[in-house]
């Protein structure tokens, strides 16, 4: 039990810190985004797990020899008043802290959900009213706006993508297509799913760099991913095409933002990049384009297979150090 | 019988072209017009229309605050609570914001980006 919980707290750690910032630096994921998305999640499920993992296993320690007795023992504790001297200080502050961190976890996830699902219904509500559905197919709508903007809206059966006039009227048929395809592939891949479960994470605990990290890498990998899907159809040229004139069309020029009159939008500007999010998705930008110019080989086989086996380790590890003792005994 | 979503769009147009409160009457005898030149003579889908219909729509448009009714007067009048502009700036403020929890709401094809990478991105690319 004791070795237990200290190898799930180093575990914790170096999911934390070290392996997250190891990851945002490397660059192979721009190579296989898939991979690196998988070994994403592996790290975010397994530093979750092997955080509580630690507080309760470290928790339990005196009461019972692995985690399921001591879980017992501690429903006697709660339920039945058996008496819980046994227990020091330490141990119930680290079951607290467990219970607090779970709970905090779970609230955060479903909170952030119902915000999404809020804001998705509302912006879908407007759309109704303002948007006009395009001759590209039901799921694609038109809006009325001159800067040229792309996007899409999950919402299952009611996912849609929305294209502004000013993007029908920059891009040619082709460089369309790729938006299309791009947006969706964001769609078809479930993309908004990881971009919640990451955006809660990283609300949940914002101090911790491996939240930042992750979603910084998600929100980047999944764009790589949309573009590799609009590659499938569309050649790379007229897809950088339609980046450069996107991203042109949006940037700092004063015009463009004034069309919404939105005083609030210059803010973000060049010299003070985005408060928030900006500079990340800046970011973003020039890695897909970058990845699109100088093309890189996917990661060889085996060392994809090795990535993998690191992502079951992963979450393999944690969980058998807390379920099987139990099991065996 | 037009459904219940197009009822809500004509009639926020005809309220967003207004520019002033409306009853439900006449509402309906607008929405009545608008729809006859489409259908050529019969102009079924006017005729159809009862003004509780409306009156539908328009509570659920009050819902979503969209419309508001002016208080006091008989029969109630109706008029957008924002313009048309204000409603399209919300959404692209929605769109081009860039505050993390707004990332996983909705999928930009291009996030933000500075001046000068545009400037970089378009001589690499040799657009003007």
């Amino acid at each position: 039990m004791f070795w237990t919980s200290w190898f799930l707290a180093v575990l914790a750690i170096a999911l934390a810190w070290p392996v997250p910032v190891l990851l945002s630096r490397a660059q192979w994921p721009a190579r296989s985004p898939f991979t690196a998305m998988l070994l994403w999640q592996a790290i975010a499920l397994a530093g979750g797990l092997s955080m509580i993992g630690a507080m309760l296993v470290y928790g339990l320690e005196p009461i019972g020899d692995n985690l399921l007795a001591g879980l017992k023992a501690l429903a006697g504790m709660v339920f039945t008043n058996a008496p819980t001297t046994s227990l020091g200080f330490w141990h119930v502050f680290a079951l607290s802290a467990a219970a607090l961190l779970t709970a905090h976890l779970v609230f955060t996830l479903l909170l952030t959900y119902y915000k999404i699902q809020r804001q998705r219904r509302r912006h879908r509500e407007l759309l109704a009213l303002l948007a006009s559905p395009s001759a590209d197919g039901p799921r694609t709508m038109v809006i009325n706006v001159d800067s040229p903007v792309a996007y899409c809206l999950p919402g299952g059966a009611r996912s849609v993508t929305v294209l502004s006039d000013g993007l029908m009227a920059a891009l040619e048929p082709a460089e369309l297509r790729a938006v299309l395809n791009h947006e969706n592939a964001h769609l078809d891949q479930r993309h908004h799913l990881l971009l919640w479960a990451f955006a809660a994470w990283r609300q949940a605990l914002p101090w911790l760099p491996t939240t930042r990290l992750a979603q910084e890498a998600v929100s980047s990998l999944i764009e790589m991913l949309a573009d590799d899907v609009a590659l499938k159809t569309e050649s790379k040229a007229t897809l950088i095409k339609a980046i450069a004139i996107v991203a042109g069309g949006n940037s700092g020029s004063p015009a463009a933002r004034m069309a919404f009159g939105e005083p609030e939008l210059c803010d973000v500007g060049p010299g003070q990049p985005g408060a928030t999010g900006g500079a990340g998705s800046a970011r973003t930008t020039a890695s897909r384009v970058s990845r699109l110019l100088s093309p890189q080989p996917p990661l060889p086989e085996p060392l994809r297979a090795a990535v993998l086996a690191a992502c079951l380790l992963l979450l393999a590890v944690p969980t058998a150090l807390l379920i099987v003792p139990g099991l065996l005994g | 019988m037009a459904s219940l979503g197009e009822l809500e769009r004509a009639v926020m147009d005809l309220l967003w072209a207004g520019h002033e409160a409306a009853t439900a009457n006449t509402l309906r005898d607008l929405l009545a017009q608008s729809t006859r030149p489409e259908n050529g003579t019969a102009g079924h889908e006017g005729k159809d229309l009862a003004v509780t219909t409306v009156l539908t729509v328009l509570s659920r448009l009050e819902r979503k605050g969209l419309v508001e009714r002016e208080r006091g007067t008989r029969p109630h009048r109706y008029q957008a609570v924002s313009s048309r502009e204000d409603h399209t700036a919300e959404l692209m403020h929605e769109v081009l914001g860039s505050a993390p929890d707004r990332e996983a709401v909705l999928a930009r094809f291009i996030g933000s980006v500075t001046d000068t990478e545009a400037e970089t991105l378009r001589k690499l690319l040799g657009l003007s």
